[in-house]
């Protein structure tokens, strides 16, 4: 009980039986363990590592250390948290760390906050009707169906390489939740809690960050022809 | 949920104010009433129908990310890592 402050608090119901079995194996020594754990952590852990520090090859050295805090931490681990959520809050401290020594990071709550506020409307205010029209607010033109278009088309590389973009161009916490929850696929809970940031900071993150890679792939659907 | 609003607490607000509501929607975070006034202005409204279905699209096509996997110097590096580990936590 004493590392209670290095553990998150497990809002979402601690370490799964899965984990506990795993933690057991690694403890043991089990070295297909540790590669099941790599196989299954190890890429995403290198995608948000890369939104702290300047380059691959540092992303790829805090990713190692991480792995070796994990290691390290074994013992001390005591599955308040699951598995996954104290492995990337692991990452996330040791690239910050790491970040603020290659002096690129501003606390992250600061930017969270930051990036919440203001007025970013979803959509730009021209696509609907103006003020002082009988139907102000309502859509000036629709939007298109891209039912229309074959799923492949919004699957496609060339599809992929329009979201990277967008979300490459989005400030960093709008980036950070969009990529936890959306190309990671965690659920709202888990982000706040590794993030340190409410649920209504992370929904309104969420919000903006969609809404620009909706805006960027409506553009280029238009582009060709959807 | 919507059947527990009836059309008295029906909000009805135009396409600009539903836009910026479509997380919370799809999120499952309005209320049962904001539920259901959202529900009942996309039943008439085809544009918002066909932003919504726009929004699920990009989160399908965010989520089909390419396999990335582990590179197998990496992987060696790693492996090389535990065992070191390993002989570390085995000495007295």
């Amino acid at each position: 009980m004493a590392d209670r402050g290095q553990e998150p608090l497990a809002t979402e119901g601690g370490a799964s039986a899965d984990d506990l079995q795993l933690l057991e194996r690694l403890r043991a020594g089990d070295e297909r363990a540790f590669e099941a754990l790599i196989g299954r952590y190890h890429s995403a852990l290198l995608r948000l590592a890369m939104m702290y520090v300047p380059s691959r090859a540092v992303a790829e050295e805090v990713v190692q250390e991480t792995w070796l805090g994990v290691l390290q931490g074994l013992a001390r681990f005591e599955g308040r948290s699951s598995l996954k959520t104290w492995l990337f809050r692991i990452l996330t401290n040791r690239a910050k760390t790491r970040g603020q020594r290659e002096s690129r990071s501003v606390p992250f709550a600061d930017l969270a906050a930051a990036e919440a506020t203001g007025d970013e409307p979803a959509v730009d205010a021209d696509r609907f009707l103006p003020p002082g029209h009988e139907d102000a607010g309502w859509w000036a033109i629709y939007p298109r169906a891209w039912s229309g278009a074959p799923e492949e088309r919004l699957l496609a590389l060339e599809t992929r390489e329009v979201i990277d973009r967008a979300i490459a161009a989005l400030p960093p916490a709008q980036r950070e939740v969009i990529t936890l929850r959306d190309i990671e696929g965690w659920g709202s809970e888990e982000v706040c809690n590794i993030l340190q940031i409410s649920e209504t900071n992370q929904r309104v993150l969420l919000h903006r960050a969609r809404s620009k890679v909706r805006r960027a792939l409506e553009q280029y659907m238009e582009e060709i022809g959807v | 949920m919507s059947n527990m609003a009836d059309a008295e607490t029906l909000r009805f607000y135009p396409c600009q104010e539903l836009v910026e509501l479509v997380t919370e929607y799809l999120e499952d975070a309005l209320s049962p009433s904001e539920h259901a006034s959202f529900e009942s202005h996309l039943a008439i409204c085809l544009g918002c129908r066909n932003y919504v279905d726009q929004v699920r699209g990009t989160v399908t096509a965010i989520r089909h990310v390419p396999e990335d996997p582990v590179a197998p110097e990496a992987r060696d590096r790693l492996l090389a890592l535990f065992r070191a580990w390993k002989q570390g936590a085995e000495e007295p």
